[in-house]
């Protein structure tokens, strides 16, 4: 099989193991453009994309444009003003409003789990999730396979300790579908408050203890704190979060001695992980960021291949 | 029941036909030389010209890759989608003569987009075309500087070139429409 079977990318639950590795193998072939001179390609010009981006985000959103414009893509982009109207509503209107500009790809990121799938189900064009509430967010799940493939050679079989707020992190979940499908085994780990309830249906076990969970993982995954929602973490203090889940020098020496060090950004210095650890050579933060670009124009390269056959049909 | 495939070359052939056209190649003298082979099969035969255009004298030859599906015009009239694979250039473009090879020249799409995927990597003095097969029916303003074997074919006809790396063994077919899976655009 060599195309996706879906026009839409909404989650990494459900992608075959083919699936993924079709991507991720494009995705190989993508990083050569980004070593070019001219770093352009004219593969979706004369498609639209629509960037929608609900909630505020530097990094996947600028991911995102650079993706679409080595492309050749046209772009625009929508962010939401705060506005009084009820979410369902909005985006339906929103929704409307899009279609209109008849787009190839709507790329949207929104608070509300189940906000891609909503749109999907309403409109023509091919959805992308870029982040939906505490749901999906799976070209970030991608990019990380592809940073760990290409330090580990190969997914099945890793060992991934994925450690923070695990209920609100669509990171972890996109991740966790992933991995398990491609036969890595993950470790979530954080204190009891941040694990949600029948996790083991995303196919992680769940370790309490930061040592055990570190003992000799080949990938450390930490998570972002949100500090804007801590009154939403049901967490006494940060420094009392730090002191038993932070990555620090003793904790990583747990870990096999060439773990790689992953943090989906933007990192808290001195919260979730220590300073001298954000920097060590083991640390593929930045890679992960470099990483995004590829795995994004090769996602919007298949899928556009699958509209432009939905088309001629 | 098809009818069997007509061989246009076995191998013996086609190592004589790629000979030949090393030789005419090598006689438009201008340095330095780079060959270039589209991907899949044009890689193949790409390399087989530089290994003979090294041994005509001892100059060295250099060798890239390119995968044009990001260039396609017709990404959705290919049934089977390839997987898009690695355009391997390590030269630099500009200031070269560059011949790029492909098996079969049929609507001519194919080279014109090799020729937009070369542009974007710089400035060549010079791009020629070299295919083994020219089985004309062109859809485009488009000709090779170097043809191994023209051959008239109909729409409903395929040529397939088989190369032993890929399929085997050496060997061109012509044959009537029903099997082609691998189609040359």
């Amino acid at each position: 099989m060599v195309d996706l079977g879906d026009r839409h990318l909404l989650g990494t639950e459900g992608l075959t193991s083919e699936e993924i590795t079709l991507i991720l193998d494009t995705a190989e072939s993508m990083v050569e453009i980004g070593q070019r001179e001219i770093k352009k390609v004219p593969t979706l010009r004369g498609k639209t994309v629509v960037n929608f981006f609900y909630e505020p985000s530097t990094r996947t959103r600028s991911s995102f444009e650079i993706a679409e414009k080595r492309l050749s893509a046209d772009i625009v982009n929508f962010s939401a003003s705060g506005s009084s109207v009820s979410k369902g509503e909005t985006l339906l209107d929103t929704a409307r409003t899009l279609e209109a500009m008849e787009p190839t790809f709507i790329v949207i990121r929104h608070g509300a789990s189940g906000a891609a799938r909503f749109l999907a189900d309403r409109c023509r064009a091919s959805i992308i999730n870029a982040g939906d509430g505490m749901h999906e967010h799976p070209t970030q799940a991608l990019l990380d396979a592809f940073t760990m493939r290409r330090h580990k050679k190969k997914l099945a079989g890793l060992n991934v300790a994925i450690v923070g707020d695990i209920t609100h992190s669509r990171v972890a979940r996109s991740n966790a579908y992933l991995l398990a499908t491609m036969g890595a085994r993950v470790t979530f780990c954080g204190p009891a408050t941040m694990i949600p309830p029948h996790v083991e249906c995303l196919g992680a076990r769940v370790e309490l203890s930061m040592e055990k969970a570190l003992e000799g993982v080949d990938v450390i995954m930490m998570l972002r704190i949100q500090r804007e929602r801590q009154s939403r973490l049901a967490l006494p203090s940060l420094r009392e979060y730090t002191r038993l889940y932070g990555l620090d020098r003793r904790r990583l020496s747990l870990a096999h001695p060439e773990a790689l060090i992953m943090h989906p950004g933007p990192i808290n210095r001195g919260v979730e992980i220590a300073d001298d650890v954000a920097d060590d050579q083991r640390s593929v933060i930045l890679e992960q960021v470099a990483n995004g670009v590829a795995i994004r124009m090769a996602v919007l390269y298949l899928l556009a291949r699958n509209w432009d056959a939905h088309e001629a049909s | 029941m098809t009818a069997k495939p007509r061989i246009l070359m076995d191998a013996g052939k086609m190592d004589r036909t790629l000979a030949r056209m090393a030789a005419e190649i090598r006689e438009q003298e201008s340095e330095p030389l780079a060959v270039v082979g589209i991907r899949t099969r044009g890689v193949h035969l790409a390399a087989r010209l530089r290994d003979k255009l090294q041994g005509i004298d001892e100059s060295e030859v250099d060798f890239g890759i390119l995968d044009i599906n990001l260039y396609r015009d017709d990404l959705s009239m290919v049934a089977d989608h390839p997987v898009l694979r690695k355009t391997e250039i390590s030269f630099p473009v500009g200031g070269r003569r560059l011949v790029l090879v492909d098996d079969v020249l049929y609507t001519g799409r194919t080279i014109r987009a090799a020729l937009d995927a070369l542009t974007d990597l710089g400035r060549p003095t010079a791009i020629q075309l070299a295919v083994l097969v020219d089985r004309g029916l062109r859809e485009v303003p488009i000709q090779a500087d170097f043809v191994g074997m023209a051959v008239p074919t109909q729409t409903d006809q395929y040529v397939r070139v088989l190369v032993r790396e890929e399929d085997g063994a050496d060997r061109v077919e012509l044959g009537e429409r029903a099997v082609p899976k691998r189609d040359e655009p």
